[in-house]
């Protein structure tokens, strides 16, 4: 069986393209029928996310034409998307799967998010029968190698996004985020997006002011927070241990004596502000203060460009795992390909032996045991020794590159009959 | 013997001082593993010197300036790993190795001189006085060792270049605590100390005689630890402050140190 993949990503389509491709989980399992119903197809599956449509596929001589399953599928003209699609077979669709679950190949480099999409995709595939055999192995071996990139190289450890940074950030000045309290000046989009992401590590309230008190109780009564009064913020800011500041007032709201002022009550336990307005809303002469620590928008920016360029180093470093682990997975599914001809070759003798020796049964008469034994043995080693090459060949064969042809040769040598997909999964034991 | 199983702590320790110049440039994880396996290894051979000089020399043992170092340097090790076990992070080790080693380093050059001892002194109370003073000692370089790293961390987090160097060192707020908690352990330490240096005092001359140098000096150096408690429970001063406050006990503990040169009753006598 051959490998195959053709896709459009990020790179190679623009969102109309993606969107028209695009399959929504519920018709999954409809598609990837469809999929491993196409001439040729073995095994199917499919990945579609926002940024990506991959189908991957098992076919049987590697030539299928899955271009011409997605015209059909969603009635497409040719001109449409070919253009912007890519394909790959053998080892550089291995490659390329690799680099989709390491997250190398996604927009932001290292995300989490990817891996668990393409286990899903996964899960639904071999939920309907559509992975089985090779591609369930190629997808295990996947995972491994996505961890294995994880583990061993630091592409996913830095926050890549103003809301992670500011997490980040606010760990490296508190520890833990368990009980500490959060402070909303302003209700935009973007501070409750950062909210969220301290509540998700752990901070204990949200307390939230806005000019107009309506807005501050309605995104207060989504994080089960409190309402303060705008009026009241200098009384009540010392209360945060994080405050997060995204109003759109023409001058600066705090200001250097402010910061003085809830230092002295908070007895010089240190704060953070978080301050995502422009014009600023935090007089940066604040950040001088001992124990005060200021963010603007354009530093947590700058923070999250410069752990993208980090990240791609690493991301360099994660191209040599791939490389060596695609070369690993070709060895192995060469060898793969190689032990069902062996065996299905023992059988087919071994059944011509045994036809053979009944059928000549009748006419020897009553054997002694000797004899029956040495007519076992006889023909027993004329087997053995008319197998001896095409096996210790088939074996040589399965390191070099033309394992298949040789696979093919033998079978059609021999006239071995293929056998329809041995279900067998899990041998490799390791999925992650 | 003694200087021979010192020595070879003093070998491994030399690992954490590695470490400690390693991490001022770039953060080493297994660096900072080997470092600390090291200095578990140089805590016993330092244990082992250590009691073996205390069987040499019976009572003498703790007034030989360099048995005193050693038992400090042995005593500060014993402080950073009880807060290596609680907070898990080797960063104090950039100050402490240091410091560590260099202790060590004195301690294992040779003989010293000893302090002289009046006749008819109480031994108990001696004994207790040296070891809560040493034990005072070490958890003030610790808290010494915790500002600086506080500092660090601060100046980093406000240059606003985090994940630079030094980008492994543990939270400013952990660091706070590791700092805080190792003076509030060590006053009382350093408390009962000199209380029991003022009974061998009055013990052995009679009465306390507040202008000798020595016992001014370390007055000094405690009301500046105390100082130091005090600002911090009522003012919550840390980081800058903090620092300064730590230097300053630091240097009077230094100064109260080398009083032993002309004090006329706790004094060094040459060997």
């Amino acid at each position: 069986m051959k490998i195959q993949l053709i896709g459009v990503n990020h790179n190679t389509a623009p969102v109309e393209v993606r969107e028209r491709l695009a399959i929504p989980e519920s018709r999954l399992p409809e598609a990837l029928q469809r999929l491993v119903q196409h001439p040729g197809v073995d095994e199917g599956l499919i990945l579609s996310t926002c940024n990506r449509v991959e189908l991957l596929a098992g076919t049987r001589n590697g030539n299928t034409d899955l271009r011409g399953f997605l015209r059909d599928y969603f009635h497409l003209g040719s001109s449409e998307v070919e253009p912007h699609l890519y394909d790959y077979s053998e080892a550089d669709a291995v490659r390329h799967l690799f680099r989709v679950a390491s997250s190398l190949d996604s927009m932001i480099v290292g995300e989490a998010q990817i891996l668990g999409q393409v286990k899903e995709a996964y899960a639904t595939a071999r939920a309907v029968g559509a992975v089985h055999s090779q591609l369930d192995l190629l997808l295990t071996r996947a995972f491994a190698v996505a961890k294995r990139v994880r583990t061993e190289t630091a592409v996913g450890s830095s926050a890549v996004s103003v809301a992670s940074v500011a997490v980040e950030l606010a760990k490296k000045i508190f520890g833990s985020l368990q009980g500490k309290h959060v402070y909303l000046v302003g209700a935009g989009k973007m501070s409750e997006l950062a909210a969220r992401h301290l509540q998700a590590h752990g901070a204990a309230s949200i307390f939230v002011a806005n000019r107009t008190f309506e807005r501050a109780k309605q995104l207060a009564a989504k994080f089960d927070g409190e309402a303060i009064s705008f009026s009241e913020i200098y009384n009540t800011c010392d209360r945060a241990d994080i405050v997060i500041t995204s109003t759109g007032a023409p001058v600066a709201i705090f200001k250097r004596e402010h910061g003085e002022m809830f230092l002295s009550r908070r007895k010089n336990r240190p704060m953070f502000f978080i301050d995502i307005a422009v014009p600023r809303d935090v007089d940066p002469e604040m950040n001088k203060l001992d124990g005060i620590f200021v963010y603007d928008i354009d530093d947590l920016q700058q923070a999250v460009s410069s752990h993208v360029s980090d990240r791609k180093k690493e991301a360099e470093r994660a191209e040599f795992i791939i490389n060596s682990e695609v070369e690993r997975f070709q060895a192995r599914l060469q060898t793969l390909e190689v032990v069902p001809t062996i065996v299905s070759l023992q059988d087919h003798l071994e059944t011509i032996r045994q036809a053979e020796i009944d059928r000549v049964r009748g006419r020897l008469g009553a054997l002694s045991p000797e004899q029956e034994l040495a007519v076992e043995a006889l023909t027993r080693g004329i087997v053995n020794k008319i197998m001896h090459t095409p096996v210790s060949t088939l074996k040589t064969a399965a390191r070099e590159p033309e394992a298949t042809t040789v696979v093919d040769l033998v079978r059609r040598l021999f006239n071995l009959q293929e056998k329809k997909n041995p279900k067998k999964a899990n041998d490799n034991g390791d999925r992650g | 013997m003694p200087f021979l199983w010192l020595r070879v702590a003093l070998a491994c320790y030399a690992v954490g001082l590695l470490y400690a110049l390693v991490a001022l440039t770039r953060a080493s994880d297994l660096l900072g593993k080997v470092a600390l396996h090291a200095s578990y290894l140089g805590m016993v051979f330092h244990l082992v010197s250590l009691v073996e000089e205390a069987q040499l020399s019976g009572q003498v043992m703790l007034t030989s300036i360099h048995n005193a170092e050693s038992l400090l340097a042995f005593l500060i090790m014993v402080v950073f790993m009880v807060a290596y076990l609680v907070y898990k992070t080797t960063s104090p080790g950039i100050v402490v190795f240091p410091v560590v080693f260099l202790l060590t380093l004195v301690a294992a050059a040779g003989q010293q001189p000893f302090l002289q001892m009046p006749a008819g002194v109480r031994e108990g109370w001696l004994i207790a006085h040296i070891a809560l003073i040493l034990a005072g000692y070490a958890a003030l370089v610790l808290s010494f060792g915790a500002s600086l790293l506080y500092l660090i961390q601060e100046s980093m987090l406000k240059s606003k270049r985090p994940g630079g160097i030094l980008a492994r060192l543990p939270a400013l707020e952990v660091i706070d605590d590791i700092g805080y908690r190792s003076l509030l352990v060590g006053f009382p330490f350093m408390t009962l100390g000199l209380i029991a240096g003022a009974i061998v005092a009055q013990a052995t001359f009679g009465r306390v005689n507040f202008l000798d140098p020595k016992i001014l000096l370390s007055i000094l150096m405690w009301a500046v630890y105390l100082l130091m408690v005090y600002t911090r429970w009522t003012a919550g001063w840390r980081g800058r402050r903090a620092a300064y406050l730590a230097a300053g006990a630091f240097v009077a503990a230094l100064i109260a140190w080398s009083a032993n040169y002309f004090s006329a009753m706790h004094r060094f006598v040459q060997s």
